[in-house]
């Protein structure tokens, strides 16, 4: 029989003989090791799905600001714009000959908790997400009435909305504004597929009917008789100013110039940011967290391997005996060495293994949870490339850490020679 | 092949044998120690004679620091620490006071784990699986561990019991050199005797010489020969350790 097998086959029988210690020792490895995968796993998911949250759109343009304010307001619904852009100034670069297509937004209402957001159906031809994944309906249609509403699947969900419903806005943001926009109530003409994104939290309305609802027009006799938006927005309704829009442009190249005009325009101070470079730069100041969380897992793995030394070194005493009887049966003192080592290695084998099975079935078992919850859907296709670098780190770190008590086993067994005084 | 029963001169053959671990005193000096093949000799040596390093010089686990030991005709000090390890797998049975098995093996596998470190002492064993199992059963079995204990877990037998799976092991594969250091100390007086008349049998049906060492003299009157150790080794006459 080959040394290895027989260090492997003495190693696992004498494991066996204590299991106890050994399943106790494998199982805060194997807990180190799935919060190293879990943490890497839900990281990757959230910068995968924060980088997702926009896709397709070559600028964002908005009233002068910082290019992370614009970001947030305008894709996040985080925080508020400053000022506005002019809605003549919006016409003109969106009638440029390289703009493709544009997006307006224009924010600073809310429904009951949920951002409102007025835009046209631009949106829903052009918006994209994730993999350039286009908006899609469960149910309705998009805009047609200047009081058409879209709600996110989050919005659907939250609040029990279905086609069909009266949805009153609020002016300003609080989940209990005083000042109710009663006089124009919105019905919700659809309601948007899970995306993932702030899209699911956002109630989407015309921008005609933003309009229609801080103009004073809501209070007029034309009011209560259906409008077309589409119409309205070039007539009575037509905004004065946006919050901010999203530009799609034929050619890539022209990105950079148009952002150049639309930042030097004199006209008034405008931003224009190229989405992917800002999300970019948003995600390097969150990763300072992510950073901190994948070195207090890493710790705890260390924490698992310590234990693990500790459990092999005091192992040692007793096994003494054990190594002298293998010494005069005639193994060498290298068989002594290596079956701590091998040993070790085999324990945090295992426990990699069963760390990265654990941890994979149970973001399996808590993806809809996670996705409900936090919005984060953990698209994880199974144990990947990290989990085995994982799973050989750990490993080869225990074999190397047990060198230290397979030395000494490797001492005893010289000095105790066949007879153990102990 | 060197098998047990073959003609050779000396199991053990000392001249001028010293140890000391590093600067320390010696812990072994023989002028002369010489046991015959097939000879079986009672070496009498209360605890502090350097019984146990003379033990582990003659198995190859210590080296000498000046002198010659040849055992079973192999010049211990050209052997490399492997060479070592090798002979003692192959030609050499180990018998201690207790605690001599593997407790997370079966009384067989026990019994067969030298085989497991040298394929010449499988060979002698029988070679193939089923008749190193036959082999073991049998030795055994001739040392009165009948077929139905052989299923029971190391931890449930006797002390005696143990011990008699121990001279299993220590002669399965036909050993050249069997030395049993105080088997039988943690026995009683009736069972010592069974044990020792058990062992010397088989090693004698065999041509194994033996090394017995005990402090217990009433033991000496079934060997050869009886060595006091503390005589023999000038290093305890003069230091009273």
């Amino acid at each position: 029989m080959n040394r290895l097998a027989l260090t492997l086959s003495l190693a696992t029988r004498s494991l066996a003989n204590r299991r106890l210690t050994a399943v106790l020792t494998v199982l805060s490895i194997a807990v180190s090791v799935a919060l190293v995968v879990g943490v890497e796993q839900v990281r990757t998911e959230a910068k995968r799905g924060f980088t997702n949250t926009i896709s397709g759109a070559d600028l964002i343009v908005g009233a002068r600001s910082g290019q992370l304010n614009l970001l947030l307001y305008s894709v996040f619904r985080i925080g508020d714009p400053t000022t506005n852009v002019s809605y003549a100034n919006y016409e003109r670069i969106a009638a440029r000959d390289d703009v493709a297509w544009t997006i307006p937004i224009s924010l600073g209402d809310s429904h009951r908790g949920f951002r409102v957001m007025g835009t046209t159906d631009a949106y829903f031809e052009h918006y994209r997400f994730a993999d350039n994944q286009a908006l899609t309906f469960t149910s309705g249609v998009p805009f047609k009435w200047v009081t058409d509403a879209v709600i996110g699947a989050d919005v659907a969900a939250a609040l029990g909305y279905a086609t069909g419903d009266p949805i009153v806005v609020s002016h300003g943001l609080g989940a209990t504004s005083f000042q109710q926009h009663t006089e124009l109530p919105f019905r919700v003409a659809g309601v948007l597929r899970r995306t993932g994104t702030p899209v699911d939290r956002t109630v989407h309305v015309t921008l005609a009917g933003i309009e229609a609802i801080h103009n004073g027009w809501a209070r007029t006799p034309a009011a209560r008789q259906p409008v077309e938006a589409s119409i309205a927005e070039q007539n009575a309704l037509q905004p004065t100013s946006i919050t901010a829009f999203i530009v799609g442009m034929d050619s890539r190249i022209a990105i950079f110039g148009l952002q150049r005009a639309i930042n030097e325009f004199n006209g008034e101070p405008l931003l224009a940011i190229i989405p992917g470079v800002a999300l970019q730069q948003l995600w390097s100041l969150v990763g300072v967290a992510e950073t901190a969380l994948f070195a207090v897992s890493a710790f705890v793995v260390i924490g698992g391997l310590i234990g693990l030394l500790t459990t092999l070194l005091t192992s040692l005493a007793e096994r003494r005996r054990e190594m002298a009887v293998l010494r005069a049966v005639g193994a060498g003192r290298g068989l002594v060495f290596a079956l701590l080592i091998v040993e070790a290695w085999l324990l945090a084998f295992v426990a990699g293994l069963i760390g990265v099975g654990v941890i994979h079935a149970a973001l399996w078992f808590a993806r809809p949870i996670i996705l409900d919850q936090f919005g984060l859907y953990l698209a994880g296709g199974g144990p990947g490339a990290f989990d085995a670098i994982v799973v050989v780190v750990v490993a080869v770190a225990a074999a190397i850490l047990a060198a230290f008590p397979a030395w000494r086993a490797y001492r005893y067994s010289l000095a105790d020679g066949l007879t153990v005084r102990t | 092949m060197h098998g047990a029963g073959e003609n050779i001169a000396a199991a053990v053959d000392a001249e001028t044998l010293v140890f000391r671990y590093d600067d320390g005193d010696p812990i072994i000096d023989i002028e002369s120690l010489r046991i015959a093949a097939g000879e079986r000799v009672f070496i009498e040596g209360p605890s502090g004679s350097g019984k146990s390093t003379l033990l582990g010089l003659i198995g190859g686990i210590l080296v000498p620091t000046s002198g010659t030991l040849n055992v079973l005709e192999t010049n211990l000090g050209a052997l490399s620490a492997t060479e070592r390890d090798r002979l003692r797998a192959e030609r050499i049975g180990f018998v201690f006071q207790m605690f001599n098995l593997l407790p997370y093996l079966s009384l067989v596998d026990n019994v067969l784990l030298p085989c497991r470190f040298s394929p010449v002492r499988t060979a002698r064993a029988g070679g193939s699986a089923a008749e190193l199992q036959q082999n073991a059963v049998r030795l055994l079995e001739q040392l009165g561990l009948s077929s139905h204990l052989h299923e029971r877990k190391v931890t449930e037998l006797s002390i005696g019991q143990q011990q008699r799976v121990a001279a299993a092991r220590a002669l399965i594969g036909e050993p050249s050199l069997l030395i049993a250091d105080e088997p039988t100390s943690a026995l009683d007086t009736k069972t010592r005797q069974r044990f020792i008349d058990l062992v010397i049998g088989e090693c004698e049906r065999v041509g194994t010489s033996v090394l017995f060492v005990s402090h217990d003299p009433t033991l000496a009157t079934a060997f050869d020969r009886r060595i006091v150790l503390s005589e023999l080794n000038r290093a305890t006459a003069q230091s009273d350790e």
